[in-house]
């Protein structure tokens, strides 16, 4: 009997433990931003608005969230229409060694916009006078995606009953209208996924952005955060908080939408 | 509305495999046509490359006077229902029978009242708003089936229909496909396997083995005078019996029995015999093959009577209700008159 409520305890000790570890830096995400005086550490917040005003006030951090919008929104939608059509055309098209050059494009992605990359893409991009540019630079991420959204599509599209499109096609549908009217629904919840990956993805990118826009003006959220210093070269306690908070907004916002929307789930009557 | 002709039509697949052989069929304009076969006897090769689906590797396919070989599904002016529907899920009922018209770029009103129409003539009403998941089987098949005639389409495919749906809805199925094609008067190619489907609905069977037609005629022909033993295995619900039997003074020795020979032919000749169980009787006297009752299936109103004969062949035939004779006893089985067929022992093909 003791032993019991011994465990018991023990569990509920153990997990709130690790509740703990996870949940602080959300409250912390909460309270620090409209704390008077906020800290690295976590406690009842003397409220004010001035954390906020002082970050609306601050001359980069609202156009960075903006230049960040646009950059992600920018790879997001690259990367889910070349995927989709890639995607499409991969499934169906025969040809020889499509699956090694699959599992070869998502192997060397990681290498190819990764760290290891950076010197020659940088050249590439200089040479290219992308430097400075956002459609540059959203290219050079959606590029990095690509192979990785055009392997996760591909299974969506493979599941795609062939006798779908023939039917289609039969009462005359044009290859476009075919994957409009018939593949892209019925793949809709692979669609929502690598929407929402991709944005999330290049959302938190801070590497390849932080190389190729060297200009504070189209600087992106995540590289303008580390930029957040007062003159003593401290962190900017006042800004960052309030900074942190709206840099997570778009990403649950794009997330509950498009699940509410479009929903990460299957029509039903797809008989296999 | 249009004829359909094929011209020497050959299917090839890229691993070589000769769907459909060097094909010739010429299918009348408001003719319930049915290809029917084992699988993989090309049938449904064969109904793709009519779509458009397949491309032909020779010969020609024309619709109405046009040679259509060339061109791409959607100019064929064909409709085609799929074995299992392809209903677009994502669809409602209404927007499903509509597909073709938004294809087509009609506008929305008219897509809606011919989807109505088209909905009332299959009685399928009161779904329009509904998806296909939320859909018995046989309301899917109606649904596919008003898609495809909704818009007019020269010529209707139908691939096995029917096979998707249990036994009782099957039967009232084939009732209703027979009387909408008869109703709407369009030329229907349809695929199956099944040969009680083909004679039941169709005008014309032709029997396909390996990319090729067997034979080709009316559900009376194909049942009643089956051109090769291979027709004859695969027509009819019950097999037809064929035993070796040979022409000894010019008639026919079979099964320990001796029977005039409906065919003239060299004495010592040997041949397979080919009869219905369905046109044997049971007589107490009369010219037929006499043998021991050794089983007796029994299938509805009729019983099917297996007999054992001197020389141990086993001979089929039916027998109404309640005329069972006694398992062991010894019976004479008669052909009808001119229903015995006789069959080349090397080629298989049916002697004249």
């Amino acid at each position: 009997m003791t032993s019991l409520v011994l465990r018991r305890i023990g569990y509920t000790v153990f997990f709130a433990v690790i509740l703990a570890f996870f949940a602080i830096p959300m409250l912390w995400l909460a309270s620090a931003p409209f704390d008077s005086k906020p800290g690295l550490g976590l406690r009842w917040p003397d409220w004010t608005f001035g954390n906020v005003t002082a970050t609306l006030e601050h001359p980069y951090a609202l156009t960075s969230l903006v230049n960040s919008l646009l950059l992600c929104g920018l790879a997001m939608i690259v990367t889910t229409v070349l995927a989709a059509c890639a995607a499409y055309a991969l499934s169906r098209v025969r040809i020889p060694g499509r699956d090694v050059l699959l599992y070869l494009l998502l192997l060397l992605s990681s290498v190819v916009t990764g760290t290891a990359a950076m010197v020659p893409i940088f050249v590439m991009m200089y040479q290219l006078g992308l430097i400075n540019s956002q459609y540059g630079t959203a290219l050079v991420i959606a590029g990095g995606m690509l192979p990785a959204a055009i392997f996760i599509l591909k299974d969506f599209v493979d599941a795609v009953p062939r006798s779908y499109e023939e039917s289609a096609r039969v009462f005359g549908a044009s290859p476009g209208q075919i994957l409009l009217h018939v593949v892209l629904p019925i793949a809709r919840p692979g669609i929502a996924t690598i929407v929402v990956w991709s944005f999330v993805q290049a959302w938190g990118n801070f590497l390849l952005p932080f190389l190729l826009l060297r200009d504070i003006n189209s600087q992106p959220a995540a590289v303008l955060m580390r930029t957040l210093y007062d003159e003593g070269g401290s962190a900017n306690l006042t800004v960052i908080p309030v900074f942190s908070l709206l840099y997570s907004i778009p990403v649950v916002v794009l997330y509950l939408f498009v699940s509410k929307r479009y929903g990460f789930r299957f029509h039903g009557g797809i008989k296999s | 509305m249009a004829r359909i002709k094929i011209d020497q039509l050959s299917t090839v697949y890229p691993n070589g495999v000769r769907a459909v052989d060097s094909l010739d069929l010429e299918i009348a304009d408001g003719e319930f046509f049915a290809l029917l076969g084992p699988s993989g006897c090309g049938k449904t090769t064969l109904l793709r490359t009519i779509a458009g689906l397949e491309q032909a590797s020779g010969g020609s396919v024309s619709i109405g006077d046009k040679d259509v070989t060339s061109f791409e599904p959607g100019r064929r002016n064909v409709a085609m229902v799929f074995q299992d529907y392809a209903l677009f899920p994502h669809m409602t009922v209404s927007e499903n029978i509509a597909y073709p018209l938004k294809v087509r770029r009609q506008p929305k009103t008219r897509q809606r009242e011919v989807a109505e129409r088209t909905a009332g003539s299959l009685s399928l009403g009161g779904l329009l708003e509904r998806r296909p998941g939320q859909l018995s089987g046989g309301q899917q098949q109606r649904v596919a089936l008003a898609r495809a005639v909704a818009i007019d389409a020269d010529v209707l495919l139908l691939d096995e229909p029917l096979s998707n749906l249990d036994a009782r809805l099957r039967l009232e199925a084939r009732t209703f496909l027979k009387r909408l094609q008869k109703d709407i008067g369009i030329t229907t190619v349809f695929v199956t396997h099944d040969q009680a489907e083909a004679l039941a609905l169709a005008d014309r069977i032709a029997v396909m083995e390996a990319g090729r037609i067997r034979q080709l005629g009316s559900p009376r022909d194909v049942f009643r005078r089956p051109s090769d033993t291979f027709v004859a295995n695969f027509i009819g619900s019950t097999p037809m019996n064929l035993l070796d039997g040979t022409i000894e003074n010019g008639s026919l020795s079979v099964a320990g029995a001796t029977l005039p020979s409906p065919v003239d032919l060299p004495d010592d000749t040997k041949v397979t015999v080919g009869i219905r169980p369905e046109y044997l009787s049971l007589e107490p006297a009369g010219q037929g093959i006499t043998g021991t009752v050794s089983t007796i299936e029994n299938l509805g109103v009729s019983s099917l009577v297996t007999l054992e004969c001197p020389d141990g062949s086993l001979l089929g035939l039916t027998v109404r209700e309640q005329h069972e004779p006694a398992i062991g006893s010894t019976v004479t089985a008669v052909p009808e008159q001119g229903r015995l067929l006789l069959y080349g022992k090397e080629d298989g093909t049916v002697l004249r």
